[in-house]
């Protein structure tokens, strides 16, 4: 049953992929990106990573994918009007059972030539907050640090950029 | 765990991180750039110190293996900082001249050169990509500096996109390399690797990665373009310490990370990548009418012996080669700062340096060392910086490349002696302006220009010591 969800979840992830960089319309590729995320996050918690399954629902496929939709729109991308009349839900049933039979395909494959892959029972504890906090504060110490410093960079830089339009005296501008 | 020892252990590092952090909140305090210059110099110069005295002591890991210290590592950083510390005595005039004097551009240059730190000590993959991750973050930020202009907006796009894509790569060739292993410990995973395909697969993409950041043959697309919008002392540090802190972290690699049995395999790409990047880099450069994109394809090309000097297991050659590129580059690129100051013209072309010469007396001969320099003419640090390098090709049976090397030099010859040509022995086509250079900018690249030259009559010295550093730590 693992393995089942485990494949079907990886070909959701694929196909969600390939669905967010070949849709022409942005919204439905950042719905795309949305189930893309929710997916992934099964995965991790097939892992028996819930800790990280939920930083992965709330971080990416909440906060940054509102503000990818935001972004969206205030850019005014596409035609308004051709924002959401071709995304229906006939078409998201369609497809999640398309995901549904394939990942039943390749799993009856893989089943046949012996390619399932096994699961290890010591997996249980790692995922936890307590597992991952003991870690990042004792082990991983320094990629937490040099972590912070980069975001501090990222934050700062990014005000930067958007801060300074144009040389400030001459007010040179050219592109 | 001792953490003074850990603490200690990174001091340059943990110094320049403070050091960028009090940037940030003196600039929200007070709106006095010359205090947030003086910080920054005072606070690299600090951790310069700390990097020297470390690099003579004993080696070992720190931070539960996430970082090497002592020998190599530390002179890798010493070579960084030393590269930060002129690249910010360079940019204040040169950052004022172009109106982008802000106290953020010094909390972003120390930001980039901790992440260089990082990655000359790295250890394990993740401290690895993270300081690559630092280091990129903060060098695309200083290359948008001037993204009102085409140019520079072309620069740090580029630079960005192209720059994520790498690092996709290397993340992906790590997650490979753990799934492969379960280590990630560069010593761990060398003990466990064993040649399956997914392994040989991470380890070609975690190539790719380092490739791209070295600026390495065919992964050399964005060199030009980004050093050309990138403020000119800027791409100095980029061309400098960013390749000085990539090559480091690559012979950690190297040295640590590849098991005995595949080592052959990874020398005979490297050789391969080395010849077509000596050869690409010097052929376009021939061509070039910019002056900045001449530079940058003259640093294609000294990547290219680096990796000849990486190819034969010369590391110590390498360190030397780093320190004489880091000193000799960023002076050319400071003179040209210098240049790049003057208010109405435009120094892009080559034809625009004619008959300067005469005009800035000073400035023209310290060009004159620096590009002698680059090309590897004899009393100069980049003549027994490529004379080890390709000394260590010779020793380790690898001749053919040492052949192509110094033939790939040869023909560099034309263009840099073709600066030089404009400079003296043409006729000024346009009266210029020329501004005066400040005084701790004109000693600045005395110093440099002055170290192009002891470094090249004294080397004996100089790389004894190296050498002593090298087998000082057990790499």
């Amino acid at each position: 049953m693992e393995i089942y969800a485990f494949i079907s979840f990886a070909v959701l992830a694929i196909a969600t992929a390939l669905g967010m960089v070949l849709n022409k319309n942005t919204v439905n590729s950042a719905l795309m990106l949305v189930l893309n995320m929710v997916s992934i996050a099964g995965l991790y918690l097939l892992l028996q990573a819930q800790f990280l399954a939920l930083i992965q629902i709330v971080v990416y496929a909440g906060a940054i994918m509102v503000l990818f939709l935001f972004v969206i729109m205030l850019l005014n991308v596409d035609d308004d009007e051709h924002l959401f009349d071709r995304f229906r839900v006939k078409y998201l049933i369609v497809t999640l059972l398309a995901v549904v039979v394939f990942a039943q395909i390749l799993y009856g494959i893989a089943g046949v030539t012996d390619l399932l892959p096994e699961l290890s029972s010591d997996m249980t504890t790692v995922g936890t907050v307590e597992a991952v906090a003991e870690v990042l504060y004792t082990d991983y110490l320094f990629a937490f640090q040099i972590t912070a410093i980069l975001l501090t960079a990222a934050v700062v830089g990014a005000l930067m950029i958007a801060q300074f339009k144009a040389d400030p005296e001459t007010g040179e501008q050219e592109s | 765990m001792n953490y003074l020892h850990d603490i200690q252990a990174f001091l340059p590092g943990v110094i320049i991180a403070f050091t960028g952090l009090i940037t940030i909140l003196l600039e929200s305090l007070k709106r006095d750039v010359r205090t947030m210059y003086g910080v920054s110099a005072a606070g690299v110069l600090a951790a310069l110190i700390a990097a020297i005295l470390s690099s003579t002591s004993e080696g070992g890991t720190a931070f539960t293996d996430a970082i090497v210290y002592g020998g190599w590592s530390s002179f890798g950083q010493v070579i960084i900082l030393i590269g930060t510390l002129f690249s910010i005595l360079l940019s204040a005039d040169y950052l004022k001249s172009k109106s982008l004097h802000f106290g953020e551009v010094y909390a972003m240059i120390l930001f980039a050169s901790l992440g260089m730190l990082v990655l000359a000590a790295s250890n394990h993959l993740i401290t690895l990509f993270l300081g690559i991750e630092t280091m990129s973050v903060a060098l695309y930020v200083l290359a948008g500096l001037m993204h009102y202009r085409k140019t520079g907006a072309e620069a740090a796009l580029k630079y960005f996109l192209l720059g994520a894509f790498a690092t996709g790569f290397l993340l992906f060739g790590i997650a490979l390399i753990y799934g492969s292993t379960g280590e990630m410990t560069l010593t761990s995973v060398a003990a466990a690797a064993s040649p399956t395909p997914l392994f040989l697969a991470g380890s070609g993409l975690l190539l790719t990665g380092i490739f791209f950041k070295i600026g390495a043959v065919p992964f050399h697309m964005w060199t030009p373009d980004v050093y050309e919008g990138t403020p000119t002392t800027l791409t100095g540090f980029m061309a400098t310490s960013a390749k000085t802190a990539s090559f480091v972290a690559f012979a950690l690699i190297l040295v640590r990370m590849v098991p005995e049995t595949s080592y052959e395999s990874w020398q005979s790409v490297i050789q391969v990548i080395a010849i077509l990047t000596m050869i690409v880099g010097n052929v376009i450069a021939l061509v070039q009418e910019n002056v900045k994109r001449m530079l940058a394809y003259s640093s294609i090309a000294h990547a290219g012996y680096l990796l000849v000097g990486m190819a034969s297991g010369g590391y110590s050659a390498v360190l030397f080669y780093l320190f004489a590129y880091t000193i000799m580059n960023l002076g050319a690129f400071g003179v040209i700062a210098y240049f790049e100051r003057t208010k109405n013209f435009d120094f892009t072309s080559i034809e625009s340096y004619a008959g300067l010469g005469s005009r800035a007396p000073l400035m023209g001969v310290l060009l004159s060392v620096f590009l002698f320099s680059l090309i590897g003419i004899p009393p100069f640090a980049g003549f027994m910086g490529k004379y080890y390098v390709f000394a260590s090709a010779v020793q380790a049976g690898m001749i053919p490349l040492a052949v192509i090397g110094v033939l790939a030099s040869a023909a560099s010859v034309y263009y840099y002696l073709r600066v030089m040509v404009y400079l003296y022995f043409k006729p000024e086509h346009k009266p210029v302006h020329l501004e005066k250079a400040s005084v701790l900018f004109t000693a600045t690249l005395i110093l440099l220009a002055a170290s192009t030259l002891y470094f090249g009559i004294e080397p004996l010295v100089s790389v004894t010591d190296l050498f002593g550093f090298v087998t000082g730590i057990s790499p």
